[in-house]
């Protein structure tokens, strides 16, 4: 089967119309840094993830869910003698190692109830209410980059649908591998055409024909036809999505969703259950995502965000329940790593939030706020304004970059 | 304007078949209200997959591993059951779709079965999402609301999906034995996504009284000895040692210590709070009206259910008969929605599409980000178009067009945009289909025009 660029290049009419970005602009973009987002969708429990093994209560209060301190399938891969990884995360253990991996701890939105869908919602609107808006923080991010040249889009989903994060007045691409026999770029002509008075469909066609062209030029005609399944798709598209941030001409900014969080039930500890199931898959996409980034990986920082966190102890099924504060973690060739940031607050009984939850004590904007200063040189008003609205007075975390 | 039979035909029912139109001829809204009030036979299709509880009782025996984990040969029956009976349930409920002389029906299946989502993301639970749907909701969709929520809240299907069949009551004879305890998916998500809605008035006090009330309620396996068992329920069972005992205080109210009858109380006073007729009312018109629903027609289905007591019957009448409900340029089909609406067109089931056809739409559907079963969480589906109207999906679709144009090379353009969108067609649209190089080319041209891809 041909790919579409296969067929672009044998086609001139359409680009001779303008209406096909055969070449795409090679006008510098307004940045060199990449910054992707890891959505995990569902409340990762961060005193899984990132066990605060150092803590005396730790073994007690998360009973049949504690991770040893001996090394093995069910021991932690220690970071700093008070946190340590899921023996899952290898490759996050050797980012840290090589100090390319920053985690922070007890962090949470501004959200303090406990609705996945609502939580959602806050996290990615950047606001500090679910539904106060329908664009997302990183667009208006996208939005303060400044001016691009040609076809450019700055912005990239990774997946069929766009995340909130990322709608907005800003126009983004979106990528998902193509699992149906493309269709002919003469069709796609006849179908720009018929859109002529529709803004909204004709604008969303232009966006979805540049990224495909994006990712032939990035991938070859090896793009595509894949078909994605729970366990394999966060790996196809952070590979993928990876090699589109690498071009020069490429989208800066990228999101990427991460299912499988909400556990429940049969947690498991560290070589089985619902959570070794779904670190292992961010394990593996975060791989991915830096060997498709290749060299640009230096200027990159992934960060990953969680609507809330879970119970600290367990529920009465082997699982955690919906809570508050959680770990996040901060990759990349630009950052300043090898370090746990938190002001622990500790896990006795009256130190847990609502006598249930890790509590809170770093803000998720502070986090943001601090890459984004550093990283993509914004403003700290239009961070306080723009961007996460109403927080003038979260400060934005600093030293987390390189410098 | 778009002629009333179109809306009919799309927006409420699932798409025009062809003839479908002009048998709706002038009384569109008598023709959705007689859907109502036929008999609703189940579709063949689905009638002849067995129920819930055979498929139960094939499984083995309940046992426990010393672990407190359910037993290897257990797990491994039941993502069998899904294996096997999953691509047949599936298929099957899009062949009933595709098929159907009262689509109407069958889109209120599809929307009652997404407001209570069971999802084959679990696979524990993929192999009995269809006779969830044939159980659960299709016997209640014009009945009382309550009969519903107790319905699907019970059905095995979702007590595994949400993790009731796991949870335990703290002081319960069973907990305390096994060191077992509450689990407050099922709970929380009760109120929020099934009932009261998000801000409609609880705590995280109420989700954990709520959690304690359900405790109990579980699955029926094999082994289990009868005489652990209080109340039967359409393969789900109520065990009186797994469930907390003691009073509980919910939204203010204080309810005794009632075994198995403690659920059924709280499920009919959640279906009769305030919140949840504006949290129901509120879906419906998104569904049908606009993304932003319009607040007057809000307003009027809630004090219908209110009023009724929540008679399903009529609810949707009134729906029916709301005037915003034929207004406006309706809403952007998701994938379910449009892929559904193209084998309509074509007649599927007629003379074309064999045994295969549901086969193939579930097949579709994957590509195109909606695969059957498989919503992304407990909400469901997303019922907008900012959710379903993005660049690589368009594009999918685009491709899929296209692919359908040159299968139905034989087919007269003209004669399935007078049959599925008729005169609502725009003048672009219908210049493009009429001036396009070939026919395959003006049917996926139809296929993606902007009338086409909205309802």
């Amino acid at each position: 089967m041909l790919s579409r660029r296969h067929l672009l290049s044998l086609t001139g009419s359409a680009a001779a119309m303008g209406l096909l970005p055969v070449r795409l602009a090679l006008a510098d973009a307004p940045t060199d840094a990449r910054f992707v987002l890891a959505i995990q969708r569902g409340a990762m429990d961060g005193l899984h993830a990132v066990p605060p093994y150092g803590d005396p209560n730790y073994a007690a209060l998360r009973g049949t869910l504690a991770l040893s301190d001996k090394a093995g399938l069910d021991g932690v891969l220690d970071l700093d003698g008070r946190f340590g990884l899921h023996p899952k995360l290898t490759e996050l253990k050797a980012w840290y190692d090589q100090g390319e991996l920053l985690v922070v701890h007890a962090v949470a939105t501004p959200y303090r109830e406990r609705s996945h869908f609502d939580g959602q919602d806050l996290l990615e609107n950047g606001t500090i209410q679910p539904h106060a808006g329908d664009s997302g923080w990183l667009n208006r991010t996208i939005g303060l980059m400044g001016p691009t040249a040609g076809d450019q889009r700055l912005g990239l989903a990774l997946g069929e649908d766009v995340p909130l994060a990322l709608r907005g007045k800003v126009k983004v691409a979106s990528w998902a591998p193509a699992n149906l026999p493309a269709a002919a770029p003469d069709f796609l002509n006849l179908v720009s055409a018929m859109y002529a008075k529709q803004p909204q469909l004709g604008d969303t066609l232009r966006q979805a024909i540049s990224a495909d062209a994006m990712a032939d030029q990035a991938m070859g005609a090896n793009a595509g036809m894949v078909p994605l399944r729970p366990n394999n798709a966060a790996r196809i598209l952070a590979e993928a999505g990876g090699k589109l941030l690498a071009q020069d001409n490429g989208p800066r900014i990228a999101v990427l969703e991460l299912q499988g969080w909400d556990t429940h039930t049969n947690q498991g500890l560290g070589a089985n259950g619902r959570m070794a199931q779904a670190l292992q898959q961010m394990n593996d996409a975060f791989a991915a995502l830096k060997s498709g980034l290749g060299a640009a990986w230096s200027k990159t920082v992934v960060m990953t965000a969680t609507e809330f966190g879970r119970t600290a102890r367990p529920n009465g099924s082997g699982g955690t329940d919906h809570g508050t504060a959680t770990a996040l973690f901060l990759g990349g060739g630009a950052v300043a790593g090898k370090r746990v940031i938190a002001n622990w607050p500790g896990l006795e009984f009256a130190q847990l939030y609502q006598n249930r939850d890790l509590a809170p004590t770093t803000d998720f904007r502070a986090v943001a706020k601090g890459v984004l200063a550093a990283h993509l040189a914004l403003p700290q008003d239009a961070l306080s304004n723009v961007v996460f609205p109403q927080s003038g007075q979260v400060r934005p975390m600093q030293e987390l970059l390189r410098a | 304007m778009i002629p009333a039979a179109v809306i009919a035909a799309n927006r409420f029912g699932l798409g025009a078949r062809p003839g479908e139109l002009a048998a709706i001829g002038s009384d569109p809204r008598g023709w959705l209200k007689a859907q109502i009030s036929s008999a609703n036979a189940i579709p063949a299709s689905i009638a002849a997959q067995p129920g819930t509880e055979a498929r139960l009782a094939e499984l083995p025996p309940a046992t426990m591993g010393a672990d407190g984990q359910p037993q290897k040969d257990l797990i491994q029956a039941v993502l069998k059951l899904a294996r096997d009976r999953y691509p047949v349930d599936a298929a099957a409920a899009l062949d009933a779709a595709m098929t159907s002389q009262t689509s109407f029906v069958e889109r209120l299946v599809a929307f009652w079965s997404n407001h209570f989502t069971v999802s084959a993301l679990r696979p524990a639970v993929a192999g009995l999402i269809g006779p969830f749907q044939a159980e659960a909701i299709r016997p209640h969709l014009f009945g009382r609301f309550v009969d519903l929520l107790k319905a699907a809240t019970l059905h095995p299907a979702m007590l595994l999906y949400l993790d009731n069949a796991v949870s335990f009551g703290p002081d319960s004879r069973a907990g305390q034995r096994r060191d077992k305890g509450l689990n407050e998916n099922l709970a929380r998500e009760l109120m929020e996504l099934h009932t009261l809605g998000v801000n409609g008035g609880y705590t995280q006090n109420d989700v954990r009284e709520l959690a304690k009330i359900l405790t109990g309620w579980t699955i029926h396996r094999p082994g289990q000895p009868e005489r652990a068992i209080a109340a039967e329920r359409g393969g789900a069972v109520f065990i009186p040692f797994i469930h907390e005992p003691g009073q509980k205080t919910l939204l203010g109210k204080t309810y005794g210590d009632a075994g198995q009858n403690e659920a059924e109380e709280v499920l009919e006073d959640l279906a009769r709070h305030p919140s949840t007729a504006r949290f129901i009312a509120t879906k419906l018109a998104r569904h049908f009206i606009a993304d932003d629903p319009p607040s007057s027609a809000v307003a009027t289905l809630a004090e219908t259910f209110t009023k009724t007591d929540g008679d399903l019957a009529a609810v949707t009448t009134r729906l029916i008969d709301l005037d915003e409900a034929w207004g406006g340029d309706g809403k952007y089909r998701a994938p379910y929605d449009w892929v559904v609406a193209i084998f309509r067109a074509f007649g599927a089931g007629d003379n074309s599409g064999g045994d295969q056809k549901g086969h193939s739409a579930v097949q579709v559907l994957d590509h195109l980000g909606q695969r059957p079963f498989f919503a992304p969480s407990p909400a469901g589906w997303p019922d907008d178009a900012a959710s379903w109207l993005a660049p690589e999906s368009l594009l999918a679709r685009i491709d899929y067009a296209q692919a359908v144009g040159k299968a139905r090379a034989e087919t007269d353009p003209m004669k399935i945009v007078d049959g599925t969108v008729g005169p609502a067609i725009s003048a672009e649209s219908r210049f493009s289909v009429e001036h396009a190089p070939s026919r395959p080319e003006a049917i996926a041209l139809l296929l993606v025009s902007p009338e086409f891809l909205r309802r």
